[in-house]
């Protein structure tokens, strides 16, 4: 199943890869992988934007708004005024 | 220590008593999942963060790392008969790990502090910790490692592949590391989306009936019964189609934006009541047309919300589909329901 085209905020910035690898393991969706030792953009159309490969890249060569592709979030943060939030989880009242 | 029903004694450490855990689930936990499922206690369904073990883990068993949610430890331990581990729980605040991470509960900071308070460096030798990698959001592994000294291993997205992960010398295989959203992945979510839209479609329902019995000739309790309580049916029934329609034929409905999906599996509820039940869409045009404006915003509406339950839509990909279809659900709504309420007085007696 693929999400609309070309509309991510994934920037990736070749000079600085290290060529650690680390993007291609922790993106669930294969947007990343490896080529001559760096890591390139294979399936960019693909990035759900959960900004697991921006966190984990040491040389900072990912940026991405990270935030959750929820129509509910985006609706409660319009009428509270606070921006997209992930709020189906508020009023947890545990340990 | 308090004992809790899925603890199987303590293992006696440096560091004190670990509990032990039960790598079986009992009936109670298959019934706390179904309840959790259904959105009984959700919010409270959780175990007390800290260090656990399964089976009789030493100084270089694996430490994995789990959240608090109750569900997600429970899958956790269930993939773990036969094994010896420690289990790292974090303090989620109840929620599980890919929806944690979103959020940062799930993150360095926790992780570098429940190292810290639990003294896991007296009692492993190996400075490692097996994350799921649906964790990866939420954790800088590069960071943990300066500020605990502790290597950060993403391991599989699912808990079935953990063993075969942890036997391959925690290498994990390319399909493992991929997030999917198949059939029963979506059909498990169908509940809560049900008892989360229930009440406003109820509402809705509600007010229909109320607003029914209007026409020329004032109230009437006979238009309530005939024309009323088939307007509340076809609300409910095409709210209950779209919530449990939506997810299971989620790649066979046309389009990528889910509002799409949920527009055309709208249309095609509007033309089943048309086809199974005249009565309900009414006899009149009018009371037809409302309808199939009404219930294809409905559908595209409930399918839309089901964004935040799939695996794979981006924030940016919802705000750009938002923006068509939000207006448009309201502006279908409006004027189906302005056509309805006409309708009622148009047939008048």
């Amino acid at each position: 199943m693929k999400y609309l085209e070309g509309v991510v905020t994934l920037e990736f910035d070749e000079a600085r890869c290290n060529g650690c690898g680390m993007c291609t393991r922790v993106c669930p969706h294969t947007v990343f992988r490896m080529e001559n030792k760096r890591a390139v953009v294979a399936d960019r159309g693909a990035c759900m934007e959960c900004g697991a490969c921006a966190r984990n890249c040491a040389p900072e060569a990912i940026r991405v708004r990270a935030g959750v592709g929820c129509a509910a979030g985006v609706l409660i943060g319009l009428l509270k005024r606070t921006g997209p939030t992930c709020d189906c989880s508020r009023g947890s009242t545990c340990c | 220590m308090e004992i809790l029903p899925w603890m199987d004694g303590a293992l006696t450490t440096e560091i004190g008593d670990v509990p032990r855990v039960r790598a079986a689930l009992g009936l109670r936990d298959l019934m706390g999942a179904i309840m959790a499922r259904w959105g009984i206690g959700r919010m409270q369904y959780c175990v007390p963060p800290g260090l656990y073990a399964v089976g009789s883990p030493g100084a270089r068993s694996p430490v994995l790392v789990s959240a608090n949610y109750k569900l997600s430890f429970d899958r956790l331990r269930g993939a773990l008969s036969g094994q010896d581990a420690w289990i790292l729980v974090l303090d989620t605040r109840g929620i599980n790990v890919w929806c944690a991470a979103g959020k940062g509960t799930f993150g360095t900071d926790e992780i570098v502090r429940r190292v810290q308070s639990t003294g896991l460096d007296r009692i492993v030798l190996s400075r490692a910790l097996v994350l799921p990698q649906l964790g990866a959001p939420g954790v800088s592994a590069h960071v943990v490692l300066k500020r605990s000294g502790f290597r950060v291993i993403y391991g599989p997205v699912r808990v079935e592949d953990l063993p075969a992960f942890l036997d391959a010398g925690m290498v994990a295989e390319p399909e493992m590391r991929r997030v999917r959203f198949d059939l029963r992945d979506r059909a498990v979510l169908i509940p809560v989306e049900l008892v989360m839209g229930a009440k406003y479609a109820l509402l809705l329902a509600a007010a229909v009936l109320l607003l029914s019995g209007l026409g020329l000739d004032g109230y009437s309790l006979a238009r309530v019964r005939a024309t009323g309580l088939p307007a509340a049916g076809l609300i409910l029934g095409s709210f209950l189609c779209a919530a449990v329609l939506g997810p299971t034929l989620l790649p066979w409905l046309p389009g990528r934006a889910f509002s799409i999906k949920g527009g055309a599996l709208g249309l095609l509820l509007a033309g089943a009541w048309a086809v199974l039940g005249g009565a309900g869409m009414g006899a009149s045009w009018l009371h037809a047309a409302a309808w199939i404006l009404i219930v294809t915003a409905l559908s595209s509406f409930v399918v839309m919300n089901f964004t935040g339950a799939s695996t794979y839509t981006s924030l940016s990909g919802v705000l750009r589909e938002m923006r068509f279809a939000v207006p448009a659900q309201l502006a279908a709504a409006v004027v189906g329901f302005g056509l309805w309420l006409i309708g009622l007085f148009v047939r008048g007696a």
